[in-house]
């Protein structure tokens, strides 16, 4: 824009402030509450804490199995990342590379799931899994595995999309050549592709564990005690009578930093790829 | 000869695992979930599903017979949905747009202000939406304690997750998740805008809102019809907010669609007229998207 005037940029001033206060409030309640002790939370709200206590990060991991639903977030959302990103690599390698038939229909197909409703796959889900564990011992309903298999395709269109627009981006006289030298297809996948679209797998492999990390509808009915992740286990603060408000902050606080930290470390990269799609 | 069908083999092969995948868990479902809305799947069933009797189209009847209580609650909960979807992705544009605008030229922080706005989509929503719920306490949360004891702007402390209000929280909190979004898409659709453009504009004497009005808006609006569409079916189908901010029950004014099927299905565990509610919701869906795809795309076929 050029020369904007003085009542622009105090409009812009405002605006972005506002913005700002709304957009951080949130974090700055998780964070200042979390240093709270109980009776802080249990009264009018205040900004400050009366005291600063570390109490609600230590007591955090006994009043509910955090440390359990941690790890058990860890194996599904890393266990969901692992397979989507090796799934799709070589699904929008297939894509990117080469011409056959019924591509077009693959990608569109792919990338409608992605617009249906989570409640209308939860209920046959269940169903799907409940009876194939009755009829062949396969325990998906309950499981970590039954969780991995279904968040890995949650993110899976949205990747396959992501990392074709990467692969496209790579001259194709790299991997030819590969192939020339006596390279197999997978070989220049594995020695060409991969290595100049590491950013793009990066960022997809960031996106999954988000994606997995954070899924609360099908986590919320496809686990039991001794699977239940993060995005259930957070509501065990609130009693019959009380919730330990200060405690909640404290453990939204623990569960927040792997992902956000990975998000803002590699933001620039997941944004360029998020947006591509829709630029077009 | 070998060698010829393992090259046109290999794409499908390096597509399996994929299309599997997919199968499994969308597809498959998907046809299940249909056979499931004609049948009378209730809790005696769920672990025989197959013994299940036929329903015909009993459940669609069940669903859209709005004279009756289970009818009457699904028009209900599918207007609060319309509202709320209008609501957020109105709301979340708006204020997309104008961050992207405004944030176009650089200035001093603008990276670290960015990276703040970005925080709200990299939280996870449990942690985010609880933090909400807590801010939106009648007694102990920080909503009424700025509106009531420092403003004084009512005279009783309100409830916000419960009755009417609850509506206002719910499209707050999801106005503050999905607007950064809405911010990202369109902040990438700006930097295509080349800046002679504004030049070649203010050399010919427009002013700022012109500017914004002639160049910046016209140029947003392929960017803008995929996002419209993405966050339609995002607010459409909206589970985790109402979920996590109002926990097992949401009150009827904040009773979106997917909740309200959640709670019918697993409440009296008749998974039969759940599946019909779904499928309806799903038809409703595509209609509405290819309706909107039409429409958009033959305004676009009009401007060329």
């Amino acid at each position: 824009m050029i020369n904007p005037p003085a009542s622009f940029r105090w409009t812009r001033r405002i605006f972005l402030l506002v913005l700002a206060v709304f957009t951080l409030v949130p974090v700055l309640v998780m964070l200042s509450s979390s240093l709270k002790p109980l009776q802080d939370v249990q009264g009018p709200f205040r900004w400050i804490p009366s005291t600063l206590t570390f109490r609600p990060y230590v007591d955090i991991w006994k009043t509910v199995p955090l440390g359990r639903y941690f790890v058990n977030s860890l194996i599904v959302a890393g266990g969901a990342t692992v397979c989507s990103v090796v799934i799709a690599i070589l699904a929008a390698y297939a894509v990117s590379r080469y011409r056959f038939k019924g591509r077009r229909v693959f990608t569109v197909t792919v990338l409608s799931t992605q617009m249906f409703p989570g409640i209308l796959f939860l209920l046959p889900l269940f169903i799907i899994f409940v009876n194939v564990g009755d009829s062949t011992g396969i325990a998906l309903y309950g499981s970590r595995g039954g969780l991995i298999l279904t968040y890995l395709t949650f993110s899976l269109p949205f990747s396959i999309w992501m990392l074709v627009g990467y692969f496209d981006s790579i001259p194709r006289d790299l991997d030819e050549a590969a192939l020339v030298d006596g390279c197999g297809p997978i070989g220049a996948l594995v020695r060409i592709i991969i290595p100049a679209a590491i950013p793009g797998i990066v960022a997809v492999a960031v996106y999954a564990f988000m994606t997995a990390w954070g899924e609360v509808l099908f986590a919320s009915v496809m686990t039991n005690d001794t699977t239940r992740t993060l995005a259930v286990g957070l509501q065990g603060y609130a009693t019959q009578t009380d919730v330990y408000w200060n405690q909640v902050m404290a453990a939204s606080l623990v569960v927040s930093v792997p992902v956000v930290a990975g998000f803002l470390l590699l933001q620039r990269y997941l944004v360029a790829g998020l947006t591509a799609g829709a630029v077009k | 000869m070998r060698q010829r069908l393992s090259r046109i083999g290999l794409p499908y092969l390096l597509l399996l695992p994929a299309l599997v995948m997919e199968l499994l868990i969308h597809l498959v479902p998907m046809v299940v979930g249909i056979v499931m809305s004609f049948k009378q799947l209730t809790q005696f069933f769920i672990r025989n599903w197959s013994e299940a009797p036929w329903a015909g189209l009993g459940n669609y009847r069940m669903a859209v017979d709005f004279n009756a209580p289970v009818g009457q609650s699904l028009l209900h909960s599918f207007w609060v949905t319309c509202s709320f979807t209008v609501l957020v992705v109105g709301l979340s544009w708006l204020i997309g747009a104008s961050a992207a605008i405004m944030m176009q030229d650089s200035f001093r922080g603008r990276g670290l202000l960015r990276a703040a706005f970005l925080l709200p989509y990299a939280l996870p929503v449990y942690a985010a939406v609880i933090t909400w719920s807590f801010m939106f306490q009648r007694d102990t949360g920080l909503v009424n304690h700025i509106l009531h004891d420092q403003l004084h702007l009512t005279s009783d402390k309100p409830f916000w997750l419960i009755g009417d209000n609850s509506f206002s929280a719910l499209v707050t909190v999801a106005v503050w998740r999905s607007w950064p979004f809405a911010f990202l898409t369109l902040t990438a659709g700006l930097q295509n805008i080349p800046r002679e453009l504004y030049e070649a504009a203010a050399m010919d004497g427009a002013g700022i809102w012109q500017q914004i009005r002639r160049i910046t808006l016209p140029s947003l609006r392929p960017v803008s019809q995929v996002l419209v569409l993405v966050l339609f079916l995002w607010s459409f189908n909206d589970f985790n907010t109402p979920y996590v901010l109002f926990g097992k029950s949401a009150p009827p004014a904040a009773d979106l669609i997917s909740i309200h099927i959640y709670q019918s299905s697993f409440v009296t565990w008749n998974f039969g007229s759940g599946s019909a509610m779904s499928v309806l919701l799903l038809l409703f869906l595509m209609l509405a998207t290819a309706v909107y795809l039409f429409a958009t795309s033959r305004r676009r076929g009009a401007d060329d």
